[in-house]
Protein backbone atom coordinates (compact mmCIF):
# COMPACT_ATOMS: atom_id res chain seq x y z
CA UNK A 1 0.00 0.00 0.00
CA UNK A 2 3.01 2.45 1.17
CA UNK A 3 4.69 1.17 -1.92
CA UNK A 4 1.97 2.08 -4.39
CA UNK A 5 1.66 5.17 -3.13
CA UNK A 6 5.28 6.37 -2.88
CA UNK A 7 5.32 5.25 -6.67
CA UNK A 8 2.34 7.28 -7.80
CA UNK A 9 4.04 10.79 -6.04
CA UNK A 10 7.50 9.96 -7.21
CA UNK A 11 5.97 8.75 -10.82
CA UNK A 12 3.60 12.31 -11.28
CA UNK A 13 6.57 14.00 -9.81
CA UNK A 14 8.91 12.27 -12.14
CA UNK A 15 6.09 13.21 -15.18
CA UNK A 16 5.32 16.91 -14.48
CA UNK A 17 8.76 18.12 -13.73
CA UNK A 18 9.98 16.48 -17.17
CA UNK A 19 7.51 18.51 -19.08
CA UNK A 20 8.55 21.27 -17.17
CA UNK A 21 12.27 20.88 -18.29
CA UNK A 22 10.83 20.93 -21.96
CA UNK A 23 8.40 23.76 -22.03
CA UNK A 24 10.76 26.21 -19.77
CA UNK A 25 11.66 29.25 -21.52
CA UNK A 26 14.73 29.90 -19.27
CA UNK A 27 17.53 26.95 -19.26
CA UNK A 28 18.40 27.14 -16.06
CA UNK A 29 14.59 26.89 -14.61
CA UNK A 30 15.33 23.58 -17.13
CA UNK A 31 18.19 22.79 -15.49
CA UNK A 32 16.65 23.06 -11.97
CA UNK A 33 13.35 20.82 -13.05
CA UNK A 34 15.96 18.11 -14.37
CA UNK A 35 17.40 17.95 -11.02
CA UNK A 36 14.08 16.99 -9.35
CA UNK A 37 13.39 14.48 -11.93
CA UNK A 38 16.52 12.64 -11.23
CA UNK A 39 15.99 12.76 -8.12
CA UNK A 40 12.38 11.27 -8.04
CA UNK A 41 13.62 8.58 -10.30
CA UNK A 42 16.51 8.12 -7.74
CA UNK A 43 13.27 7.64 -5.34
CA UNK A 44 12.08 5.22 -8.08
CA UNK A 45 15.11 3.13 -7.84
CA UNK A 46 15.01 2.75 -4.21
CA UNK A 47 11.45 1.30 -4.81
CA UNK A 48 12.95 -1.21 -7.16
CA UNK A 49 15.75 -2.25 -5.02
CA UNK A 50 18.38 -1.04 -6.35
CA UNK A 51 19.72 1.48 -3.84
CA UNK A 52 23.55 1.58 -5.22
CA UNK A 53 21.93 2.88 -8.17
CA UNK A 54 19.68 5.43 -6.73
CA UNK A 55 22.91 6.57 -4.86
CA UNK A 56 25.08 7.18 -8.11
CA UNK A 57 22.03 8.64 -9.69
CA UNK A 58 22.10 11.06 -6.94
CA UNK A 59 25.83 11.63 -7.27
CA UNK A 60 26.59 11.37 -10.51
CA UNK A 61 23.60 12.84 -12.96
CA UNK A 62 21.94 15.22 -10.07
CA UNK A 63 25.45 16.18 -9.11
CA UNK A 64 28.25 15.73 -11.24
CA UNK A 65 26.41 16.49 -14.77
CA UNK A 66 23.49 18.73 -13.66
CA UNK A 67 26.21 20.94 -11.87
CA UNK A 68 28.40 20.44 -15.68
CA UNK A 69 24.78 21.88 -16.85
CA UNK A 70 24.81 25.17 -14.91
CA UNK A 71 28.27 26.04 -14.96
CA UNK A 72 27.95 26.04 -18.71
CA UNK A 73 24.33 27.91 -18.66
CA UNK A 74 25.87 30.43 -16.30
CA UNK A 75 29.18 31.04 -18.42
CA UNK A 76 27.35 31.25 -21.77
CA UNK A 77 25.15 34.53 -22.03
CA UNK A 78 21.39 33.80 -22.79
CA UNK A 79 19.93 36.80 -22.60
CA UNK A 80 19.26 37.71 -26.08
CA UNK A 81 18.23 33.51 -26.88
CA UNK A 82 15.55 34.24 -23.77
CA UNK A 83 13.95 36.89 -26.20
CA UNK A 84 13.84 35.23 -28.91
CA UNK A 85 10.11 33.85 -29.53
CA UNK A 86 9.98 31.85 -32.76
CA UNK A 87 6.70 31.05 -34.02
CA UNK A 88 6.60 27.35 -34.68
CA UNK A 89 2.76 26.33 -34.06
CA UNK A 90 2.21 24.01 -36.73
CA UNK A 91 5.26 22.14 -36.02
CA UNK A 92 4.54 22.31 -32.03
CA UNK A 93 1.22 20.89 -32.56
CA UNK A 94 2.09 18.10 -34.81
CA UNK A 95 5.00 17.35 -32.93
CA UNK A 96 2.64 16.60 -29.67
CA UNK A 97 0.80 14.75 -32.31
CA UNK A 98 3.35 12.47 -33.35
CA UNK A 99 4.87 12.02 -29.20
CA UNK A 100 1.26 10.86 -28.63
CA UNK A 101 1.58 8.08 -31.57
CA UNK A 102 4.74 7.17 -30.24
CA UNK A 103 3.78 6.77 -26.70
CA UNK A 104 0.98 4.26 -28.03
CA UNK A 105 3.44 2.87 -30.14
CA UNK A 106 5.73 1.40 -27.14
CA UNK A 107 2.72 0.64 -25.24
CA UNK A 108 1.35 -1.68 -28.21
CA UNK A 109 5.52 -2.95 -27.98
CA UNK A 110 5.17 -3.53 -24.11
CA UNK A 111 1.67 -5.16 -24.52
CA UNK A 112 2.18 -7.88 -27.61
CA UNK A 113 5.95 -8.59 -26.25
CA UNK A 114 5.39 -11.43 -23.46
CA UNK A 115 7.41 -9.65 -20.57
CA UNK A 116 8.17 -12.75 -18.66
CA UNK A 117 11.42 -14.22 -19.43
CA UNK A 118 13.99 -17.23 -17.81
CA UNK A 119 14.66 -15.58 -14.17
CA UNK A 120 17.91 -15.02 -13.52
CA UNK A 121 20.47 -16.32 -10.62
CA UNK A 122 19.94 -12.83 -8.16
CA UNK A 123 16.49 -13.21 -6.05
CA UNK A 124 16.26 -10.48 -4.42
CA UNK A 125 16.57 -12.37 -1.55
CA UNK A 126 20.05 -13.16 -2.53
CA UNK A 127 20.72 -9.95 -2.89
CA UNK A 128 19.47 -8.90 0.33
CA UNK A 129 21.95 -11.54 2.07
CA UNK A 130 24.52 -10.80 0.31
CA UNK A 131 24.04 -6.56 -0.21
CA UNK A 132 23.44 -4.67 -3.66
CA UNK A 133 27.05 -3.03 -3.53
CA UNK A 134 28.81 -6.17 -2.86
CA UNK A 135 26.69 -8.43 -5.85
CA UNK A 136 27.46 -5.23 -8.70
CA UNK A 137 30.93 -5.14 -7.80
CA UNK A 138 31.30 -9.02 -7.63
CA UNK A 139 29.90 -8.73 -11.20
CA UNK A 140 31.47 -5.62 -12.42
CA UNK A 141 34.86 -7.20 -11.56
CA UNK A 142 34.43 -10.63 -12.80
CA UNK A 143 31.66 -10.71 -15.60
CA UNK A 144 31.94 -7.15 -16.95
CA UNK A 145 35.53 -6.65 -16.20
CA UNK A 146 36.62 -6.30 -20.11
CA UNK A 147 33.39 -3.56 -20.64
CA UNK A 148 34.79 -1.52 -17.25
CA UNK A 149 38.15 -1.22 -18.93
CA UNK A 150 36.55 -0.13 -21.66
CA UNK A 151 34.39 1.96 -20.10
CA UNK A 152 37.64 3.58 -18.46
CA UNK A 153 38.93 4.43 -21.95
CA UNK A 154 35.62 6.02 -22.75
CA UNK A 155 36.14 8.68 -19.84
CA UNK A 156 39.65 9.35 -20.88
CA UNK A 157 38.83 9.62 -23.94
CA UNK A 158 35.76 12.34 -23.24
CA UNK A 159 38.63 14.24 -20.53
CA UNK A 160 41.10 14.81 -23.72
CA UNK A 161 38.46 15.97 -25.84
CA UNK A 162 36.76 17.94 -23.75
CA UNK A 163 40.04 19.76 -22.92
CA UNK A 164 40.88 20.05 -26.46
CA UNK A 165 37.19 21.38 -27.33
CA UNK A 166 37.85 24.25 -24.58
CA UNK A 167 40.90 25.37 -25.61
CA UNK A 168 40.77 28.98 -27.01
CA UNK A 169 41.84 27.75 -30.79
CA UNK A 170 40.37 25.06 -32.25
CA UNK B 1 3.62 -5.07 -5.69
CA UNK B 2 3.72 -2.67 -8.38
CA UNK B 3 3.41 -4.44 -11.72
CA UNK B 4 6.49 -4.33 -14.03
CA UNK B 5 3.90 -2.35 -17.04
CA UNK B 6 3.66 0.62 -14.75
CA UNK B 7 7.39 0.92 -14.15
CA UNK B 8 7.41 0.37 -18.03
CA UNK B 9 4.69 3.30 -18.92
CA UNK B 10 6.54 5.87 -16.72
CA UNK B 11 10.06 4.74 -18.79
CA UNK B 12 7.70 5.24 -21.80
CA UNK B 13 5.79 8.40 -21.18
CA UNK B 14 9.54 9.87 -19.94
CA UNK B 15 11.08 8.92 -23.19
CA UNK B 16 8.26 11.07 -25.33
CA UNK B 17 8.91 14.05 -23.18
CA UNK B 18 12.39 13.46 -24.04
CA UNK B 19 11.96 12.78 -27.98
CA UNK B 20 9.41 15.76 -28.32
CA UNK B 21 12.20 18.42 -25.72
CA UNK B 22 15.04 16.99 -28.61
CA UNK B 23 12.55 17.52 -31.48
CA UNK B 24 10.79 21.15 -30.40
CA UNK B 25 13.27 23.20 -28.94
CA UNK B 26 15.57 25.45 -30.33
CA UNK B 27 17.76 26.27 -27.49
CA UNK B 28 20.89 23.57 -27.60
CA UNK B 29 21.54 22.89 -24.25
CA UNK B 30 17.48 21.84 -23.20
CA UNK B 31 18.22 19.49 -26.64
CA UNK B 32 21.06 17.76 -24.34
CA UNK B 33 18.75 18.00 -20.88
CA UNK B 34 16.23 16.61 -23.09
CA UNK B 35 19.11 13.25 -24.26
CA UNK B 36 19.65 12.97 -20.58
CA UNK B 37 15.82 12.58 -19.90
CA UNK B 38 16.04 9.56 -22.89
CA UNK B 39 18.72 7.76 -21.36
CA UNK B 40 17.32 8.03 -18.42
CA UNK B 41 13.81 6.30 -19.25
CA UNK B 42 15.89 3.81 -20.83
CA UNK B 43 18.00 3.15 -17.53
CA UNK B 44 14.22 2.99 -15.55
CA UNK B 45 13.48 0.40 -17.66
CA UNK B 46 16.83 -1.62 -17.06
CA UNK B 47 16.28 -1.35 -13.63
CA UNK B 48 12.80 -2.34 -13.67
CA UNK B 49 13.94 -5.64 -15.63
CA UNK B 50 16.37 -6.42 -14.01
CA UNK B 51 13.57 -5.95 -10.22
CA UNK B 52 11.71 -8.45 -12.32
CA UNK B 53 13.69 -10.63 -14.17
CA UNK B 54 15.55 -11.64 -10.67
CA UNK B 55 18.82 -10.47 -12.69
CA UNK B 56 21.80 -7.78 -11.55
CA UNK B 57 22.66 -7.48 -15.59
CA UNK B 58 20.04 -4.46 -15.71
CA UNK B 59 22.32 -2.47 -12.92
CA UNK B 60 25.12 -3.44 -14.06
CA UNK B 61 24.27 -1.56 -18.01
CA UNK B 62 23.19 1.23 -15.86
CA UNK B 63 26.29 2.05 -14.83
CA UNK B 64 28.07 1.79 -18.29
CA UNK B 65 25.09 3.67 -19.27
CA UNK B 66 25.55 6.63 -16.73
CA UNK B 67 29.40 6.52 -17.52
CA UNK B 68 28.47 6.85 -21.73
CA UNK B 69 26.30 9.73 -20.20
CA UNK B 70 28.80 11.49 -18.36
CA UNK B 71 31.86 11.55 -20.95
CA UNK B 72 28.83 12.59 -23.41
CA UNK B 73 28.04 15.77 -21.39
CA UNK B 74 31.87 16.56 -21.11
CA UNK B 75 32.78 16.26 -24.58
CA UNK B 76 28.80 17.83 -25.67
CA UNK B 77 29.58 20.82 -23.35
CA UNK B 78 32.58 22.22 -24.78
CA UNK B 79 31.33 21.53 -28.00
CA UNK B 80 28.43 23.99 -27.10
CA UNK B 81 31.12 26.07 -25.47
CA UNK B 82 33.38 26.07 -28.22
CA UNK B 83 30.07 26.86 -30.96
CA UNK B 84 29.16 29.71 -28.47
CA UNK B 85 32.51 31.43 -29.02
CA UNK B 86 32.88 30.96 -32.77
CA UNK B 87 29.11 31.92 -33.41
CA UNK B 88 27.63 33.64 -30.42
CA UNK B 89 24.38 31.79 -30.37
CA UNK B 90 23.25 28.55 -28.97
CA UNK B 91 19.95 28.59 -31.13
CA UNK B 92 19.68 25.28 -33.35
CA UNK B 93 18.59 26.66 -36.32
CA UNK B 94 21.84 29.61 -37.05
CA UNK B 95 23.82 26.46 -36.68
CA UNK B 96 23.81 25.84 -40.21
CA UNK B 97 27.35 25.54 -41.06
CA UNK B 98 27.13 21.35 -41.82
CA UNK B 99 23.72 21.55 -43.87
CA UNK B 100 24.15 21.40 -47.23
Amino acid sequence: MVETALFTVLAVVTVITAILVIVQRNPVASAIYLIITLFSLAGVYLLLNAPFIAVIQVLVYAGAIMVLFLFVIMLLNLEKEKRLITRHRLQKVLGVFLGIILLVLIGMIFNSVLLEGSKGKFPPEKVAALGNTEVVARLLFTDYLLPFEITSVLLLVAIIGAIVLAKRQI
Amino acid sequence: MISLSSYLILSAILFTVGVLGFMLRRNIIVIFMSIELMLNAANLAFVAFSRYLNSMDGQIFVFFVMSVAAAEAAVGLAIIMAIYRTKETVNADELNLMKW
